[in-house]
């Protein structure tokens, strides 16, 4: 049976990695989950230089899901390069590096950083909800988003995968772009923007006001989104949004992803990506399927 | 070696209004710390996090640990419905906890307030047994106290409320003013202005202050850098003075910590 999917040319053993933001670096749950049962670990956002984030609260539970706004602290590209990938590269999995910045130059910065070393692709993050310059501001306008992909993709020496919003209007043009702009495969959705009042002291529970909404409650609305993403562009699609078990997982490949990401439900529980990826490999035999690449936009065909 | 695991419920009780005392048996007691703590599943899948509670005392054997709460919201009230023999999912141990060696030959004052109490129970247990003179004071709202009776058990205790039903009427602070309590070494958890207040006192009077601090979390792990606090040095994970309060703490010399 193969599990194996390709996102760009990088070969997978399985289509489950973490979504960006929720796994660090893969150090904090390295005695809770086994690394090496991931397709691939993507990395908590990497600046060029060190950033502090937003003030607290930072989280809120909300029903069935989260609000965060954390605002990307994060150490920087130079400690990412000395402490966290000879940690990763332990491990039996790909490492993809989420990457963020406050403008092009400095996107383009990390990555130049980072194309030397033992890295095998670079997601970059245009869509956070909770950095107020830069980030999402490339994410919502697709003529931007195009412009900054192309310069991005000019000075990468990897693939690079675009991480798309979901807070606009038409999925399908900001895909348009990225694959305009020469984006090599696409991941979707990062968080939707929400909020949460506390009534009883009349004032919003996160510092920020506003916070990324994700967990289960949003995977109906990412399914739809990744499913319309994948048939606007011929790229790959690695689909995110709720994903908490493997029927979850299956449900994104049939949309048309051509791997998952498992994010929030990492903190429900830190083996939710082993079960998801066991749970892929017995759905596969349960239907007598060889190939996880045959449920790949399956639901359409 | 942090785990998620299945714990058995093996007593529960109201200690006082929307104050419950949980008993599992869990081999999580085994590496149990003052100052550390455990997440809490609450079965609904609506709620998907953890709820971080500090544990209060781990029996003899140590087999068994004890979690002392404020029903507050949905996912706590559902946890406090827990019956004996029932089965939870818990994440642990987490955090740093205090240091007990470090406090050898010292003088030590331990301040709780409110739902910051039960923490203070199995470090003054700790304490005692290591034969660290200590004294307690705790701070309730009104006269519905708790654990009161298992402090005097281990060592001195004094007690404020804010409505003046027991003790002295006011903060901790006004109880260590009143009762004129010094000690080398002050370890106090319980609300922010109390934290700042003690934070402040210690420093006036040159005692060394320990916090145990408290922010909202997801992961629990040190993952998702949710439950930061400002720091006077740069912090060993991002090195911007933001530090995580689930894994460098929740316990922090109070002269390291920005409140």
């Amino acid at each position: 049976m193969n599990l194996k999917v390709n996102i760009a040319g990088v070969e997978l053993k399985n289509p489950v990695m973490s979504a960006s933001g929720t796994f660090g670096s893969g150090h904090e749950y390295s005695e809770l989950t086994d690394i090496n049962r991931l397709g691939a670990v993507v990395t908590k956002g990497v600046a060029f230089e060190p950033w502090e984030g937003n003030p607290t609260p930072r989280v809120t539970e909300v029903y069935g899901g989260m609000l965060n706004a954390i605002g990307l602290q994060n150490p920087g590209v130079d400690v990412f390069i000395e402490r966290d990938i000879p940690f990763l590269r332990k491990f039996d999995t790909r490492i993809i590096v989420n990457v963020c910045g406050h403008t092009v130059e400095e996107y383009c910065k990390v990555v130049e950083r980072l194309n030397g070393q033992d890295v095998d692709a670079y997601e970059i993050n245009l869509s956070c909800p909770n950095v107020k310059q830069g980030a999402l501001a490339f994410g919502q306008d697709p003529k931007v988003l195009e412009e900054t992909t192309a310069a991005i993709k000019k000075v990468a020496a990897k693939p690079i995968i675009i991480k798309l919003s979901p807070n606009v209007t038409s999925i399908r043009d900001m895909a348009l772009a990225a694959e305009a702009g020469g984006a090599d495969a696409i991941s979707l959705i990062n968080t939707l923007i929400g909020m949460k009042i506390d009534i009883e002291r009349r004032r919003f529970v996160l510092a920020n006001k506003t916070g990324g909404f994700s967990g289960p409650a949003i995977k109906p609305v990412a399914l739809r989104m990744v499913y319309e993403a994948a048939h606007a562009v011929k790229l790959p699609v690695i689909g995110m949004g709720g994903i908490a078990c493997a029927e979850d997982a299956i449900e994104f490949l049939l949309a048309g992803a051509s791997a998952v990401a498992v994010g929030t439900m990492n903190f429900a529980d830190p083996r939710t990506m082993e079960h998801v990826a066991e749970g892929i490999e017995a759905y596969l035999k349960r239907h007598g399927l060889e190939d996880v690449r045959e449920l790949i936009g399956a639901a359409d065909a | 070696m942090k785990r998620k695991e299945n714990a058995r419920v093996c007593g529960i009780n109201e200690l006082a209004p929307g104050i419950f005392s949980l008993w599992l048996e869990s081999s999580m007691a085994a590496e149990a710390k003052p100052g550390c703590f455990v997440g809490v599943y609450p079965k609904n899948g609506a709620h998907v996090l953890m709820r971080p509670i500090s544990i209060c005392d781990v029996n003899a054997q140590k087999t068994q640990l004890r979690l002392v709460f404020r029903a507050a919201g949905e996912g706590t009230k559902e946890i406090s419905g827990l019956r004996v023999g029932e089965e939870v999912a818990l994440l642990g141990v987490l955090g740093n906890g205090y240091d007990t060696q470090a406090m050898q030959g010292k003088k030590l004052l331990l301040l709780g307030g409110g739902i910051g109490i039960p923490p203070m129970l199995l470090l003054a247990k700790e304490l005692s047994d290591a034969g660290i003179s200590c004294n307690a004071v705790l701070g309730y709202a009104d006269r519905n106290d708790f654990l009161r009776d298992e402090f005097d058990n281990v060592c001195r205790t004094y007690v404020a409320t804010m409505d003046g039903s027991l003790g002295t009427k006011g903060t901790v602070i006004d109880a260590l003013n009143e009762n004129m309590l010094m000690a080398d070494i002050c370890c106090a958890c319980g609300p922010m202005p109390m934290l700042k207040a003690v934070k402040g006192f210690a420093a006036d009077c040159g005692m060394k202050a320990y916090l145990s601090l408290e922010e909202r979390m997801a992961c629990g792990v040190g993952a998702c850098l949710g439950c930061v606090t400002k720091t006077a040095h740069p912090d060993p994970h991002t090195h911007v003075n933001n530090t995580r309060i689930c894994v460098e703490g929740p316990v922090f010399d109070a002269s390291e910590v920005l409140l």
